[in-house]
């Protein structure tokens, strides 16, 4: 198993030997991953092996049996609902089905963390910055509709929208390429790319996406049985030794 | 040759395994949700005091539950006065006792029929939106999606829908209670000719202001009740389309039967 080395900069996200099962069920048993800050790391794995739950974790929508979840310095484990408040506005998630609401508009939906965090601006203010992050996304035009008149591609760019309307430090992708055609996959990843290069984000995604996953990650991390089996830059990974990702891989790449 | 204990059951023993079997698992799981609820409603009224105040999420959900539901509460208030009225003159005239139509009516309706049967139409109307809205919220990610953009969904959705339970139900008790008068007024005085001084003043003998703050008692505990449970099961809802479906299910028959054990609770409690 390799390692990645530790820079001198501590990363944005830093998880410790971290626990977690449901009843009888162990999801994730003793994971460690660094997410250096303005990197984009893809969680890759099957499913059933624990990357919702790792991702859920690193927002502090779960709490872990055992182990640390630093986030931008803060070990967020012990954190109360107040604090925690506080920590997820520097995230920005999106949603496997995009998880608009869907009794608003797209201009609602992209201004909600607006209204609920930033209530000083001015209608025209919002209006403003919602139209610059649907523009980042490359929506025009979309405002007043409502999520249901939209195709999904174009939810998830709303989604999108949405979650980088705080300018948060980091985004979290959950499966962002599932059931979308080839050509919206590779819309969707452009997007996570253009995301990085014009907002400098620290992104992590959980993906079985093994195309898209080497597409936009610098760091890949492979999730197997609740463990970081191996992790590395894509070209590293491609020649990883390890069965599951080689069997994983083989998948996509075939077997030579 | 196989033993005693080798032989399969007899297939009573089988059948009694079993029901005992079920019922024990519906007592447990009677018992789970009564905690679940006793727990949602702690964190509810938590939230409640907590800032921001929601105004208009709450200002929506009073229009939604109590506006939206005046109409179909009167109907039926005015329905059951007329039935009731109805009813009890065809029993009355038997002993010449129409005159005590009017106090029948007044009573029944405002301690019992007025609470339980405007609990029984918002739980239809209201209860049932209430929780399929948050049970799709729930299993399309949007209640995460609130959560991870630091708003707390149970102060977000749950407290407005909670309150507006608890505050609307007494009112349309309220108009319940003048529906069905107007009701039974219009059955025993215009139908069936009973002079309305009559009607009015044995009306009046008999029903006492306690009769009247009963009903609205009555009405705040089912309100309560009945939004809590239908966001309860919603909120908890699980597995897709059919999760919610089933949450709505179990959310509409425990109110109906919650609605009826409460109203004998909190009437043995009142005398």
């Amino acid at each position: 198993m390799t390692t990645p080395k530790r820079s001198d900069a501590p990363p944005m996200i830093d998880i410790v030997d971290l626990y977690k099962a449901f009843g009888d069920n162990q999801v994730l048993t003793g994971v460690n991953l660094q997410v250096p800050e303005g990197s984009t790391c893809v969680i890759l794995g099957g499913s059933g092996s624990g990357k919702t739950v790792l991702m859920k974790h690193m927002i502090g929508l779960l709490k872990p049996d055992r182990g640390q979840v630093i986030v931008d310095r803060e070990d967020i484990v012990g954190f109360g609902a107040t604090e925690l408040e506080r920590v997820r506005r520097k995230f920005g998630m999106v949603f496997q089905a995009a998880a608009l609401f869907d009794s608003m508009t797209v201009f609602e939906n992209v201004a909600f963390p607006l209204r609920e965090h930033r209530g000083k601006l001015s209608e025209d203010e919002m209006r403003e910055i919602v139209r610059g992050k649907l523009g980042i996304v490359g929506l025009k035009g979309v405002e007043e509709k409502f999520p249901a008149d939209l195709s999904g591609g174009m939810r998830k760019r709303v989604g999108l929208a949405r979650a980088i309307v705080l300018d948060p430090k980091i985004v979290l992708y959950d499966e962002p390429t599932t059931g979308l055609d080839p050509i919206t996959t590779d819309y969707v990843d452009e997007m996570i790319l253009d995301a990085k290069r014009q907002l400098g984000v620290t992104s992590v995604v959980i993906s079985h996406d093994v195309a898209s996953a080497f597409k936009v990650a610098d760091n890949i991390a492979f999730l197997y049985q609740g463990l970081i089996v191996d992790q590395g830059p894509p070209e590293t990974l491609r020649g990883s030794q390890q069965p599951a990702v080689k069997l994983f891989l083989q998948t996509w790449f075939g077997k030579n | 040759m196989s033993s005693e204990s080798d032989r399969p059951p007899a297939p009573w023993s089988a059948a009694l395994y079993s029901a005992v079997e079920g019922l024990g698992a519906t007592l447990v799981a009677a018992v789970e949700n009564l905690g679940g609820l006793a727990e949602l409603l702690v964190e509810v009224l938590r939230w409640t005091v907590r800032r921001p105040f929601r105004v208009n999420n709450i200002l929506a959900q009073l229009d939604f539950v109590g506006v939206g539901s005046v109409f179909i509460v009167g109907l039926t208030g005015i329905f059951s006065g007329m039935v009731f009225a109805h009813q009890s003159w065809r029993a009355f005239e038997m002993f010449n006792a129409e005159s005590l139509v009017g106090p029948t009516v007044s009573l029944t309706i405002t301690r019992e029929l007025a609470p339980v049967f405007s609990a029984l139409m918002v739980t239809m109307r209201a209860g049932s939106a209430m929780c399929t809205e948050l049970g799709t919220m729930r299993v399309t990610e949007q209640v995460d999606a609130l959560e991870t953009m630091a708003v707390n969904p149970i102060q977000y959705l749950l407290v407005p829908r909670v309150i507006a339970g608890a505050m609307m139900l007494p009112l349309l008790v309220m108009v319940f209670d003048l529906a069905g008068l107007g009701g039974g007024y219009f059955v025993a005085v215009t139908v069936k000719g009973l002079s309305a001084g009559t009607f009015l003043t044995r009306t009046q003998q008999w029903l006492d202001p306690e009769d009247l703050v009963e009903g609205l008692i009555k009405g705040t505990v089912f309100g309560l009740y009945v939004a809590l449970v239908a966001c309860f099961r919603g909120y908890n809802a699980t597995g897709g389309a059919k999760g919610v479906g089933q949450a709505t299910t179990q959310a509409m028959v425990s109110s109906a039967l919650g609605i009826f054990v409460l109203d004998y609770l909190v009437g043995v409690l009142l005398h």
